[in-house]
């Protein structure tokens, strides 16, 4: 084992609200919905209309680009709608589940000794291959790609993640199928990131893999800042990214023939009465486990954490590729006088001219959805540096964005971000500028440039 | 608090598109978002915001001018009585200097944010809270003497030139307000330098003194007396002053930069904060404390034989130091360049007092100079960075 790589820049923002890691039972939604949108990079062309049956595996759009690259339903049942937005745009598709979650066959066998072709076309068909995402752009992988290494973060350091350690116990085999497939199938070293403070037995005794020892703030399991500090990216190079979760739903068919996208997903935030860990599919409704549960009437729900999450209705659904409903109230009715003077001993900053860097680590606080001022143009200087734990210089690549100077963000190491990493920048910053959305935009001009 | 949230609801509508007094909306949203934190909330990206914000950062660096202000207005007042000659009261010397100086802040603030609220509503932005700073640094770093209508005219061609036709706030390559104080002393160097200008003579409004000056009152700042040739520093009255005086700051000079205690409470707000660089600062003082160090040992004139302590001590040094040099738009963005750029400040400060006697205030020029220059310091150090990264893909 390597040596613990330590992370010294970052933020862990301390909020109310951590689930206890016990799991509750809740029961599975009738609605299921996927969103194209989640899958970013694909160019989503649909197969199923309004009425159709779909068994769990049952392909329900493609990728234009690369008919290989499908995208499954979670359940089994029947489309209820094809919803479309602008210029016919599929904004999501609904399913209704029969509750039976029947299965597309999948052949059970060990991937090792399988030959690459047959993983890739197992992988595909299962549509599995969609959970797998690619550096550089932060999209889709492509399937024809051969990437130089593949990179799994074994624990999540954003604010409420699920504690990896907790939602991987038992599912030691199915990881290792999974890391198994994957490896077959691109070829490459699989390297998984853990944190020296987890125990993380279950990373530390898959096979076939590089463990690499992080310690330090988010965001440190990051799976880009850990890319980085292994294996950086440099132009022309390609990496392909999975959650551990999604490896051991991979593994799992494999092991059991049978396909499900269920996985654990931790329920979070000051708004929830009781925070807890359940077991859920990629796609189903929330509405069944914030019933009762939801403290306040003017909430705002998220799916993902509350750095990068998407807001969602209260019967929204739960995003392709986030383990983790955090609901936290609504900042838009606070009325808060001269707050650019008070003391504000509640409010959490990391700048010093509030107290909160005096109250210690270990206080909890409620954040909102508030932004807590203007819009303004770069003022203060070194905020995103303390933050960003990468040789990168964040503000200067925001700025290259902005011009869309194409020399200057591949000279200052687009390749190597996704928007996830510039989260806390965005947290950060004193003139509120949306980071997130710009590198986003960053990266895709880049793509459409480029190809 | 109630009461004035409804009634800025209760008239919200009649400065929005279309209503009386859209002509003043920029104007409505500034103080709207003065007295209360706006209820924007994040629509997307991240959920969850510091609670920092521009106006919180700007007012920090407000707060910590405070003391530099009253004691400029205190000295202002003790100066004036003691050209005279008269003995008076704590309060009567700090209300002279108060009627003095309050003048030159009512018209900065006002020709200053005039301009930015007009420029708001052209663009169709939000106020924003730049020259908040600005407009208190102005009076602080003119002469006593200095006309009110030139004081205006500096403070509109500043804001205009140096900021907003940069793009306002933030674009600004220029710290504004030594432009402002760029501007006057070129435009009119009679009103802004020399002996007569750095004591106020003049009784005001009924307070202070109607009788004659003393004999042997000078009214040169210390640099101005070192530079033409005076081997001891003395007050407006000529007796001659101690290091312990220079710290203090009871002697002539631009409002807010005579008492390094005074600067230096603001310096620890400033630094306790976080809104300003410690880098920077920093090594603006050990820039300047070298250079003079190494001109006291070539001793060509008065101003290089001027011990370093005494550099520092005197004149804009560390008003500069703290309060100009730390502007973080005009800076180095990135954190290694802030080095470079504070002490190649205090080098040049010094550097230009010594060897330019017509100049005896070298850091409005250091800074000014050093503004035009960070941009390649960066650039160094981010051209540095790339060099890494291409090194890294070709191994």
């Amino acid at each position: 084992m390597s040596e613990v790589i330590r992370i010294k820049k970052g933020l862990d923002i301390n909020l109310k609200g951590k689930a206890n890691e016990v799991f509750s039972k809740a029961q599975m939604p009738d609605v299921f919905s996927v969103r194209p949108d989640d899958f970013h990079g694909i160019k989503p062309k649909t197969i199923v209309k309004d009425g159709d049956s779909v068994k769990v595996g049952s392909v329900l759009f493609y990728d234009k680009a690369n008919p290989d690259l499908k995208v499954v339903s979670p359940v089994s049942g029947q489309v209820i709608a094809v919803n479309r937005g602008e210029r016919r745009k599929v904004l999501d598709i609904r399913i209704k589940s029969d509750g039976n979650f029947e299965s597309e066959p999948f052949e059970k066998c060990k991937p090792s000794s399988m030959s690459q072709e047959q993983v890739k076309k197992a992988l595909l068909d299962a549509g599995f291959f969609a959970f797998i995402k690619q550096r550089p752009y932060d999209v889709i992988a492509n399937p024809n790609d051969a990437p130089k290494a593949i990179f799994i973060s074994g624990f999540d350091t954003a604010p409420l993640a699920p504690n990896y350690d907790f939602i991987m116990v038992g599912r030691e085999e199915e990881f290792q199928l999974g890391v198994d497939a994957l490896a077959k199938l691109s070829g490459a070293k699989v390297h998984v990131g853990i944190n020296v403070d987890n125990a993380s037995k279950l990373f530390k005794l898959t096979k076939g893999v590089e463990i690499h020892e992080f310690q330090g703030p988010h965001p440190a399991g990051n799976v880009g800042v850990q890319i980085h500090h292994v294996d950086p990216i440099n132009k022309g190079e390609i990496v392909w990214t999975v959650n551990a979760q999604d490896v051991a739903m991979i593994g799992k068919a494999f092991m059991t023939g049978v396909l499900s996208f269920s996985r654990s997903i931790v329920l979070a935030g000051s708004s929830v009465k009781n925070p807890c860990y359940c077991k859920m599919v990629y796609g189903a409704s929330i509405s069944n486990i914030v019933a009762n549960n939801i403290e306040g009437d003017n909430v705002r729900y998220i799916s993902g954490n509350p750095l990068t999450g998407t807001q969602i209705p209260a019967d929204g659904f739960l995003g392709a590729f986030d383990s983790q409903v955090t609901v936290i109230p609504e900042g838009d009715k606070n009325d808060e006088f001269l707050g650019w003077i008070m003391p504000r001993l509640k409010k959490f900053s990391v700048s010093r001219s509030y107290f909160s860097w005096l109250l210690g680590s270990s206080r909890e606080y409620e954040i909102d959805t508030n932004v807590n001022g203007g819009e303004r143009a770069f003022i203060m200087s070194g905020e995103y540096d303390k933050v960003f734990p990468m040789d990168i210089y964040p503000e200067f690549l925001v700025k290259a964005i902005l011009a869309r100077d194409i020399d200057k963000m591949e000279q200052l190491g687009i390749y190597e971000v996704a928007p996830e990493d510039f989260a806390l920048c965005e947290f950060v910053c004193t003139s509120k500028i949306e980071t997130q959305r710009i590198v986003r935009e960053g990266l895709d001009y880049l793509r459409k440039e480029l190809a | 608090m109630k009461a004035l949230r409804n009634f800025l609801d209760k008239v919200k509508p009649s400065f929005e598109e279309g209503g009386k007094f859209h002509a003043f909306r920029s104007v409505f949203d500034g103080f709207e978002t003065f007295l209360f934190v706006p209820n924007t909330t994040a629509k997307r990206g991240s959920h969850i915001h510091d609670c920092i914000d521009s106006k919180r950062a700007m007012s920090m660096v407000v707060i910590a001018l405070i003391p530099a202000l009253l004691f400029g207005m205190y000295n202002v007042g003790f100066q004036h009585y003691l050209v005279h000659g008269e003995e008076a009261s704590f309060w009567a010397t700090f209300l002279f200097g108060f009627l003095a100086v309050l003048p030159k802040i009512v018209v900065a603030y006002a020709v200053g944010l005039g301009i930015e609220f007009v420029v708001a509503q052209w663009r169709g932005e939000e106020i924003q809270e730049g020259f908040l700073v600005s407009g208190m640094l102005i009076p602080l770093i003119v002469p006593v003497e200095c006309p009110l209508w030139i004081l205006a005219v500096a403070t509109a061609f500043a804001v205009i030139f140096a900021k907003e036709v940069f793009g306002g706030t933030g674009y600004n390559i220029f710290n504004v307000a030594l432009i402002t104080r760029a501007f006057l002393f070129f435009a009119y160097p009679v009103k802004m330098s020399g002996d007569a200008v750095w004591v106020a003579k003049d009784a005001l409004c009924g307070l202070g003194s109607e009788s004659a000056l003393l004999d042997g009152v000078t009214g040169a700042t210390p640099l101005g007396q070192v530079s033409t040739g005076a081997t001891e520093i003395t007050n407006a009255l000529g007796s001659v002053m101690s290091p312990m005086d220079m710290v203090m700051g009871f002697y002539p000079g631009s409002i807010g930069e005579t008492s390094v205690i005074a600067i230096g409470i603001g310096a620890i707000i400033l630094l306790w904060t976080g809104i300003a660089s410690w880098k920077t600062m920093l090594s603006v003082f050990a820039g300047g404390i070298l250079t003079a160090m190494m001109f006291n040992s070539i001793g060509a004139n008065e101003v290089m034989n001027l011990p370093w302590y005494e550099h520092i001590l005197l004149g804009g040094f560390c008003f500069g130091a703290v309060f100009m040099a730390t502007d973080p738009v005009t800076s180095p963005r990135t954190e290694c360049g802030k080095y470079i750029y504070g002490f190649l400040i205090g080098f040049v400060a010094i550097v230009i007092r010594c060897l330019n006697p017509g100049y005896p205030e070298g850091m409005m020029l250091a800074i000014l100079l050093m503004n035009l220059f960070a941009p390649l310091i960066d650039h160094c150090f981010v051209q540095a960075n790339i060099k890494r990264r291409l090194k890294r893909a070709n191994r």
